[in-house]
């Protein structure tokens, strides 16, 4: 719905509207409500919270002017450029279902206004200055439509879920992995036990945490030779092809490409940064890890701080399409029964983006576009968390099969050691896929096929037995708001 | 030791009536079945012999139990693996992959290692089925 | 006593009342049967017949059910009759009761015909019947003008391969696959007379009369109002003629024949239409056919030259 409002309404003259002084922004043509967003252009919508008494509409031009050409006055240098093309133009503005002073406000921004292949400039300019504007109490981006042309000027993943499933010969289940604990504090020799129990007793992959870089507890080379040597050691015992995500994040590019280029020497099939490095980092080892033939698995370290809170910040769906397009092959997206945040609904709107080459529109999954992938590959997104094998129908229910479930805890906590965890949660994910596909309902007999598999597996039998019970029922705070039937566009 | 490459190699072998529930499931989605069979199953041998071609535009297991039975009983000695090939658009690769036979004494692996300079070591795995004598 | 005996002696003694009409409407056979009823004119004695099989076939069912169980019973058959009178019809609503009473697992029906089967140089024939076999597992194979196989004259010809492959899956696949054989009466005839072990498989015959011309006639009113025409009094007059006429000509095809002339006349139809636009066309010409759109057919010419 629009607002027609006298104030609202663009200054055709352009005497007026290039006069010295301040306008309102939806003055200035930013506010545009019979705007029809072009196929190429970039769309956001951003949830405002205007300040108090600052009009709804206004609050969304403001938006729409700070991320695109304005400033809090007028210029007349505006006038040597193309300005009507390049003002980005909020052109609808609804209010956000269930609350009084929160609004959604649709922004389309011509596809001239960024580089090619930048998700530094494109961040730059939707979540640039806008975010500490003071007109409003908070911002939040929820959702962005990334047109195909824009979609085709980066790379994607370099492996993607296909083509790492080949390369691992592993098919129809989601794969298994595991975050060596304790996080800080092992030596790369006691570090890499870990790594060789936990790929030996059933695991395909194990996992640096986001903070073991090289400390003085452990430097970098010690822990990826180490590894290494477990790595090898479980693929020849198991005949099988294991991995190990080795964290390559460091202080400088040049030390993140020396300790990548470590691993791919030492026959590493994957490597891993933190979303902390920023995102020209994790592009420029996109294309190293594509160069390499290498997965590149990224945590998504300190996503926490803006993806959170619904009133204030970036919905993480958008930062998974951020991470689709520079090229990640895997990321952390949420468990939704593990101890970290994640609804249902939301978590499996992100697993979507992440992993199909359409998305249509889905408020109850909080997809607010429609978003064609033009066939850029899949990620693999990562479950992990506090999760445990007596929750595997309840994974396998939520988030399917193409994704890695990482039981950190889960294995390395066992009562009968490491490799007993391992094989617990193996044996737990097969008897459920097998049960899924004979066509038994998981929902209802999950712990009923879990109890039967126990049966010829003690591992499993005492996992069960000690977290069985285990469940983190916390209230969401990122939810969709949304109507059940909502308004046509 | 017991190989573990497939879907369900840390399950009790399948039964027959069990492969046919997967073989169900696979052509339910319009997947094609095929059979391949491997006396060397090191995890980088990426092509294992084709026993005939994917059996396309099947409706029911039976005839692929038939091709497994057949293939089992010209190789009882070797790993029998069945595979569900997805062609549908952005997959076109396996779906399902999981053995349906192997050999009574599974003689695994050899972990080669060289030494090199900076500590670094080069692995090398060879498969004794093909080595022959287990050290 | 044998354990068959036990067993029959077992239920026999037993006073329990048996829900046969549960079981018959719990398969789904009855709408199979009603589907045939509905798709076919006439055929009444066709109709019969899968009456009577689907009664043999759901009674056994029960018998099994009270654990009677004697070998499974033979379900290969046979479909004589001329080409148009309905055998691939009745062979998908056969494949359905056969699935609704748990006869095969899927209920799906593969037609092939030689060509199908029969390869054209060594070591060809037996992978194209054997796949054909496994992809009508779980249905019935229906095999068309299945004399075609068998060809005495020609000791080269590979069809004898593929009988002997069908008939090897007919044994050892009873679970597995229906197979029905189908074409002209006399020819099918000579063909299971020189393969006796195909013959004795096959357990259930249905023979497929000529349709009447009556029954022609209410064949072509019920296509023609599935394609949205209607027919006029001059064009039923012309019908009634082209039946009896084209059944005594060659090649005559039942209510294939029937659905043939109706597209040529709509082809007519259409281009009188064309001609005559200057004069403007009412909707009810558009959906109507016309005598001398039925009567511009060959088959009316055959009568001026052959009186």
């Amino acid at each position: 719905m629009g607002h027609p409002d006298e104030a609202a309404a663009t200054i055709k003259d352009a005497s007026q509207r290039y006069r010295s002084g301040v306008l309102k922004y939806a003055q200035m043509g930013y506010w545009e409500p019979d705007y029809v967003p072009a196929e190429t252009d970039v769309i956001a919508l951003f949830r405002i919270t205007p300040q108090d008494g600052v009009d709804p509409v206004e609050a969304a031009a403001a938006v729409a002017g700070e991320s695109s050409t304005a400033t809090w006055t007028v210029v007349w240098t505006d006038r040597l450029t193309a300005c009507e093309r390049y003002r980005a133009k909020a052109y609808r503005v609804d209010p956000v279902p269930g609350s009084s002073e929160q609004w959604f406000a649709y922004i389309a921004y011509d596809l001239d206004l960024f580089e090619p292949g930048s998700i530094a400039n494109l961040s730059a300019s939707i979540i640039g200055n806008v975010f500490g504007f003071k007109p409003l109490k908070a911002l939040r981006l929820e959702d962005m439509r990334i047109p195909v042309a824009y979609v085709k000027t980066f790379d994607g993943p370099a492996t993607g879920i296909v083509v790492e499933r080949e390369r691992l010969d592993k098919f129809g289940r989601p794969l298994l992995g595991a975050t060596v604990k304790p996080k800080l504090g092992l030596s790369g020799k006691n570090y890499g036990r870990v790594v060789y129990e936990a790929l030996m007793g059933g695991l395909d992959f194990t996992k640096d945490d986001e903070n073991i870089n090289s400390q003085p507890f452990m430097h970098w080379r010690d822990r990826f030779l180490y590894c290494m040597e477990a790595v090898n050691r479980a693929q020849a015992a198991t005949g099988e092809i294991k991995g190990t995500y080795l964290n390559v994040t460091a202080g400088t590019m040049e030390d993140m490409y020396e300790r990548a280029e470590f691993a791919r020497e030492l026959g590493s099939n994957i490597v891993m940064i933190d979303l902390v490095i920023g995102y020209t980092a994790i592009q420029s080892m996109a294309k190293w890890a594509r160069r390499n033939d290498m997965i590149l698995h990224l945590h998504r370290a300190g996503h926490g701080t803006y993806t959170r809170q619904k009133s204030h910040g970036v919905s993480f769906r958008v930062i998974a399409k951020w991470m689709r397009l520079a090229g990640v092959d895997h990321i952390h997206a949420g468990t939704v029964v593990g101890k970290l945040e994640g609804d249902p609904n939301t978590v499996q709107g992100f697993y979507d983006i992440l992993r199909e080459d359409h998305n249509p529109v889905d408020l109850k999954r909080g997809v607010f576009f429609e978003q064609h992938w033009a066939s850029l590959r899949k990620v693999m997104p990562v479950a992990s968390g506090g999760i445990h094998a007596g929750q595997m129908h309840q994974l396998l229910h939520y988030l399917g099969e193409d994704c890695v479930l990482q039981f950190g805890g889960g294995t390395i906590g066992h009562p009968m050691g490491i490799a007993a965890g391992a094989t617990a949660n193996r044996v737990a994910l097969e008897a459920m896929v097998l049960a899924r596909n004979e066509g038994r309902d998981l929902w209802n007999e999950g712990p009923e096929i879990l109890k039967d598999a126990a049966r010829h597996c003690p591992p499993l039998k005492a996992a069960l037995d000690v977290w069985g019970e285990v469940t983190f029922d916390y209230a969401s705070t990122d939810t969709p708001d949304y109507l059940p039937t909502p308004t046509p566009a | 030791m017991r190989l573990t490459q497939g879907t369900f190699s840390f399950l009790p072998d399948l039964s027959d009536a069990q492969i046919r529930a997967q073989v169900d499931y696979c052509l339910g989605k319009g997947w094609a079945v095929s059979v391949e069979y491997t006396t060397d199953p090191h995890p980088r041998n990426t092509y294992w012999e084709m026993y005939g071609m994917p059996l396309f535009d099947l409706r029911d297991a039976a005839g692929v139990m038939d091709v497994i039975d057949s293939c089992r009983q010209a190789y009882p000695e070797a790993y029998v693996k069945v595979n569900a090939f997805d062609a549908s658009h952005g997959w076109e690769s396996l779906r399902l992959s999981f053995l349906v036979n192997r050999p009574a004494n599974e003689p695994g692996f050899h972990l080669v290692r060289s030494e090199e300079k900076g500590r670094n070591l080069r692995y090398t795995t060879m498969s004794y089925a093909v080595t022959g004598a287990r050290s | 006593m044998s354990e068959a005996a036990a067993r029959l002696d077992a239920a026999t003694g037993s006073s329990e009342l048996l829900d046969l009409d549960g079981l018959y409407r719990q398969s789904n056979v009855d709408t199979a049967l009603a589907a045939l009823e509905g798709e076919l004119v006439g055929l009444i004695p066709v109709k019969t017949r899968v009456r009577e099989i689907a009664a043999l076939l759901l009674v056994e069912k029960l018998r099994r059910s009270i654990g009677l169980e004697a070998d499974p019973p033979p379900l290969h058959m046979s479909f004589t009759g001329n080409p148009g009178t309905g055998k691939t019809t009745v062979a998908m609503r056969m494949a359905a009761i056969l699935h609704g009473l748990g006869y095969v697992r899927k209920g799906h029906l593969v037609a092939v015909t030689r060509d199908d089967l029969v390869g054209e140089y060594i070591g060809h024939t037996a992978p194209k019947t054997r796949e054909v076999i496994k992809r009508a597992m779980g249905g019935v194979l229906f095999i068309d003008e299945a004399y075609y196989l068998y060809r005495p004259e020609n000791e080269r010809d590979y069809g004898q391969e593929s009988i002997e492959i069908l008939l090897q899956a007919m044994e050892n696949h009873r679970d597995d696959l229906v197979v029905i054989f189908a074409g002209y009466a006399n020819r099918m005839q000579t063909f299971f007379g020189s393969n006796p072990g195909l013959a004795s498989r096959v357990a259930h015959h249905i023979d497929f009369p000529d349709y009447t011309d009556d029954e022609l006639f209410a064949i072509a009113e019920r296509l023609a109002a599935g394609m949205q025409y209607e027919l006029s009094a001059s064009a039923r007059a012309a019908l009634h003629e082209y039946i009896a006429l084209r059944r005594a000509q060659p090649n005559f095809a039942n209510a294939r024949s029937i659905r043939n002339a109706l597209d040529r006349a709509r082809l007519r139809q259409a281009n009188r239409l064309f001609a005559e636009r200057a004069a403007g066309i009412t909707r009810e010409a558009l959906v109507t056919l016309e005598g001398v759109d039925l009567r511009a057919s060959r088959v009316f010419q055959a009568r001026s030259v052959t009186p």
